[in-house]
């Protein structure tokens, strides 16, 4: 089974960040490494990524076949971070026997730490009969 | 259905030989299975071009044992083994199947594991045609792979066919089933190199049959897969999506296997003790029989296997073949005191049932939980157009 986990940005954790020291942000990046490597040393590691800012993003759509595309909003507030709702920030796929496997990868999470993860069953293109 | 071309099925008949060979003349089980890899992936390479050779399997114990070499003269730690004496060609012989499926499904290594080694080790395969089946990344299953050797070398196990083997075989089993699912779920078009995995269960498990032809549970476990698998043209459309048992155009299955499948679970139950394979076997035989299904007869077979192995998918299944004798209402209750939760099956059957005994209201709701819960996008999509049929 296909699990996703996802981390999540917002206010409390840009305010944790906010407060680390360098060596404390260092290791914190390091956390994430050093699970990277872990999780594809047990097999279990299918792809995981950290996403750039949100004001990079790009909205796209497609109406009456003309494609539209949206700059990333970027809302600033009295930080130098953009203050919006929840964005994601970063995730791991994993392929785990079960939802408490899972559960236990998100908890070596460095974000877990901090704030929280959520982990997410990927729907799976297999099914049985009735 | 995943058919083998002629140089895949010489291959993957070769496979398990050849590393046999291999691990009995020079002992490293981790090493020679590398090497029997590439000697693989090189015929792969080659033969197409080149034709193939007289002996394909003594050309592969050839190559395989060159290539072991190499791979430990580019381990500086282990150069000290360069010395062993140039080799006689090793040899084959008939045991090395078993004895390699008995260590692959070593109780040491996790499933996700077992399989992996198993289809490589065993079935021949590449680790990238594992990744693809499994739908994981190459390199994932080549972790998985080096890590189970690595397990395997801990824990000590050697090449040799345990005295208590036949302890393993419920382990062995277990992971050939695994397998077999892993490729049988998988709906048509949306996946074809999954489904070759259930083609590579099925081949395996027959080798193991003809091995062991007194194991009644082996024999129970090809007969279940054979009457499964017999079902796989009716039981996807086109598009992907799932047309249930009782709505499958029966024309469509393959009653060759379907032959095969009642032959060997009819001989396997006169002829051995009862387990639990045997009992799902001779409910997808009787559920293959031309006519109107024979429930009652259903209903006792699932009520054995609930002593023999006793599971709440069991008990759920045994609701539905009551509420097929006795009606809906009474398979209502049997869900009632049953008290099975937390299963997206159980809400689908409780929908139909419900839908049975005219409670459209109530069976739609069901029929939406059931599909909110379900990790199948084709079950959730057959779920939710049964809701939609309801409005």
């Amino acid at each position: 089974m296909k699990y996703l986990i996802l981390i999540q940005s917002n206010p409390r954790s840009l305010a944790i960040w906010d407060k680390m020291s360098d060596a404390e942000r260092t290791a914190f990046g390091r956390g994430h490494l050093e699970l990277n490597e872990e999780m594809a040393e047990a097999g279990v590691h299918v792809a995981s990524e950290g996403l750039a800012d949100p004001s990079l993003a790009r909205f796209v759509s497609v109406r009456d076949g003309e494609t539209k595309v949206r700059d990333g909003e970027t809302i600033i507030s009295d930080g130098p971070y953009a203050e919006v709702k929840e964005h994601l920030a970063g995730f791991y796929l994993i392929d785990v026997p079960s939802l408490d496997e899972a559960v236990a990868w998100a908890a070596k999470v460095p974000d877990a730490a901090n704030t929280e993860v959520e982990v997410r069953p990927v729907l799976d293109m297999s099914g049985w009969e009735f | 259905m995943g058919v083998l071309t002629p140089l895949e099925e010489v291959l993957r008949t070769a496979a398990p030989q050849v590393l046999g060979a291999v691990v009995r003349r020079y002992g490293d089980f981790d090493t020679s299975e590398d090497a029997v890899q590439e000697a693989l992936l090189a015929a792969a390479r080659q033969w197409p071009s080149e034709g193939m050779p007289d002996d394909p399997r003594a050309w592969l114990i050839r190559v395989a044992s060159r290539r072991r070499i190499e791979l430990l003269r580019s381990d500086e730690a282990r150069r000290r083994r360069e010395a062993l004496p140039p080799d006689p060609i090793p040899s084959v012989r008939g045991d090395d199947e078993l004895t390699l499926l008995v260590l692959c499904c070593h109780p040491a290594l996790t499933p996700l594991s077992q399989v992996a080694l198993t289809l490589r080790a065993v079935g021949g395969l590449t680790t990238a045609e594992i990744g693809r089946a499994l739908l994981v990344p190459e390199a994932t299953v080549g972790q998985r792979i080096s890590r189970a050797k690595r397990k395997i070398r801990e824990a000590g196990a050697r090449f040799v066919l345990p005295a208590d083997f036949e302890e393993r075989l419920p382990g062995v089993r277990q992971v050939l089933y695994l397998i077999f699912n892993e490729g049988h779920t998988a709906s048509s078009g949306a996946s074809l190199h999954r489904v070759e995995l259930s083609t590579e269960a099925i081949r395996l498990t027959r080798q193991l049959h003809a091995r062991l032809p007194h194991d009644g549970e082996v024999a129970g476990l090809l007969a279940l897969m054979l009457l499964t698998d017999a079902r796989r043209p009716a039981r996807t459309r086109p598009d992907g999506s799932l047309v249930p048992l009782a709505a499958q155009d029966r024309t469509l299955w393959d009653r060759a296997r379907i032959d095969e499948g009642v032959e060997i679970i009819t001989a396997a139950l006169r002829d051995t003790e009862v387990g639990p394979f045997q009992l799902q076997a001779a409910i997808a035989a009787v559920h293959a029989e031309p006519g109107a299904t024979d429930w009652p007869q259903i209903l006792a077979l699932y009520r054995l296997l609930e002593v023999v192995a006793p599971g709440p998918m069991v008990t759920l299944n045994r609701i539905v073949a009551q509420a097929e004798v006795d009606g809906p209402q009474a398979g209502l209750r049997a869900l009632a005191e049953a008290a099975l939760t937390g299963h997206h099956r159980i809400a689908a059957v409780r929908a139909h049932l419900l839908e049975r005994s005219g409670d459209t209201t109530a069976a739609r709701d069901e029929y939406l939980l059931a599909a909110r819960l379900t990790l199948s996008m084709p079950e959730r999509l057959y779920l939710e157009s049964r809701a939609s049929d309801l409005r």
